[in-house]
């Protein structure tokens, strides 16, 4: 084979790219915070809710686990303008990633929730702390430092699975690469290069969240 | 020219599932021998093939689905394969599933005790009689909950196949929905299609993770 790499017009365009990074970063912060609160509440509703509210619940958390992101992110942007709801390209990307991502959130935030030993509880109520401080300082803080772990790998997954987002014209990484690749017909190069801004992402995730959890959870185990 | 969502399309969508149950069937098989190949090599005793099957697993875990489906794409065009995008989903998926089932099967490797290959060292079994008689039926049990939770995975990840021009369940939704301009009904019975697929799967992983939880409890 006699194939010539042409990287040389990929990286006069490394501009664009970097423009489709910082969107998939903010795309991804953006459905990480609200996906964790979409979470949290979800998960309280299913430990503490009525059964109806429960059942509800439930329902969202199956058919968004068991259906592919492309199929959600599709019914979002055509679907929901049936129904008179018309979002930009990058809110119905950001709407998408937080519907999707709060799925699979709240089931790991329940786990938390769920692993905290009732009395714990018990010993906040007997010494005389409110329903609000029970939760946030009994139940949440640790409960979040158990499932931190999974909740940030979960967050790396979304980062990556956000490229998918490419497909309704949003502005991300993914997308800079399909203006790229059509401009300058170097597919594959185009594609590797992002592949490996990809990677450099996950990979700064890691480290941040790692961070983070040093600097977060810094305070001796209760055991 | 605008055509009403009737029988037709409907059947249409519907007969698409068989795709994306074939192009899952051929990801899971071949995932399945390079995911048992990549366990193996992650606990080998050599340090390099150690690390090169973790660079593998690090390598697909790190980086979008849909780059390597279009890597893989883009590659086998310029290789002189040509357009092919059968050929590529099946590769890129296989390759993916490869990983990911190794990374997996790596931990229902390690889960089982030290103690059963260290007792089969002392019978003086054989490297492939450890593995077949020994380490792997046991780690067999561990893995079936998460296997399956993979499964699902892969099989929503086909979707992705209809980027590059796999013509599966989305790709078909797709060009209904570009016919009809009906998306409430086409997305709506494509992923009511999905979920059928996936529930009973997920529900088998849950059932199997949990049956397994009781028994190691005691």
């Amino acid at each position: 084979m006699g194939y010539q790499f042409k990287f040389a017009p990929v990286f006069a365009n490394f501009d664009q790219l970097l423009a489709g990074a910082l969107v998939t970063v903010e795309l991804s912060f953006g459905a990480m915070i609200l996906g964790t609160i979409v979470a949290i509440a979800c998960a309280i509703g299913k430990t503490a809710g009525p059964k109806p509210l429960r059942f509800i619940i439930d329902c969202y958390i199956e058919l968004i686990r068991n259906t592919p992101f492309l199929v959600q992110i599709f019914f979002i942007f055509f679907a929901l303008p049936t129904l008179g709801i018309r979002l930009s390209p990058n809110v119905a990307a950001l709407t998408a990633l937080t519907v999707n991502v709060g799925a699979y959130a709240t089931e790991i935030v329940r786990a938390g929730i769920e692993s905290i030993n009732r009395g714990q509880v018990e010993a906040g109520t007997a010494l005389g702390l409110g329903r609000a401080q029970i939760f946030r300082y009994i139940i949440m803080k640790p409960a979040l430092r158990t499932i931190y772990p999974a909740l940030t790998s979960q967050f790396i997954y979304l980062m990556l699975s956000s490229s998918v987002v490419s497909v309704i014209s949003a502005t991300d990484l993914a997308a800079a690469g399909n203006n790229i690749q059509s401009q300058t017909f170097a597919a594959f190069e185009v594609y590797l290069v992002i592949t490996a801004m990809y990677l450099v992402l996950a990979l700064a995730f890691s480290g941040l969240f790692s961070m983070i959890q040093r600097w977060a959870f810094n305070y001796p185990m209760a055991r | 020219m605008i055509r009403p969502f009737g029988p037709t399309e409907f059947w249409f969508i519907v007969s698409a599932v068989q795709w994306t149950i074939l192009l899952s069937a051929v990801a899971f098989a071949g995932g399945a021998v390079g995911g048992l190949l990549i366990a193996l090599g992650r606990v080998s005793q050599n340090p390099i093939l150690r690390n090169l099957c973790m660079g593998f697993i690090r390598l697909f875990q790190g980086t979008p689905l849909l780059m390597q489906l279009f890597l893989v794409f883009f590659g086998l065009n310029i290789s002189g394969v040509g357009i092919n995008p059968w050929l590529a989903a099946g590769l890129a998926l296989t390759l993916h599933a490869s990983a990911f089932l190794g990374e997996i099967w790596r931990g229902c490797i390690e889960a089982v005790p030290r103690g059963q290959a260290e007792a089969s060292w002392a019978l003086g079994l054989s490297y492939y009689d450890r593995m077949k008689s020994v380490i792997l039926p046991q780690a067999a049990k561990i893995a079936v909950a998460p296997t399956v939770g993979f499964l699902v995975q892969l099989i929503k990840g086909t979707s992705l196949a209809s980027i590059i021009g796999f013509v599966e369940l989305t790709r078909a939704g797709q060009i209904i929905n570009n016919a009809t301009f009906e998306p409430f009904k086409v997305f709506g019975l494509v992923a009511v299609i999905y979920f059928i697929l996936c529930w009973p799967l997920s529900i088998y992983a849950r059932r199997m993770e949990n049956r397994f939880a009781a028994t190691t409890r005691r």
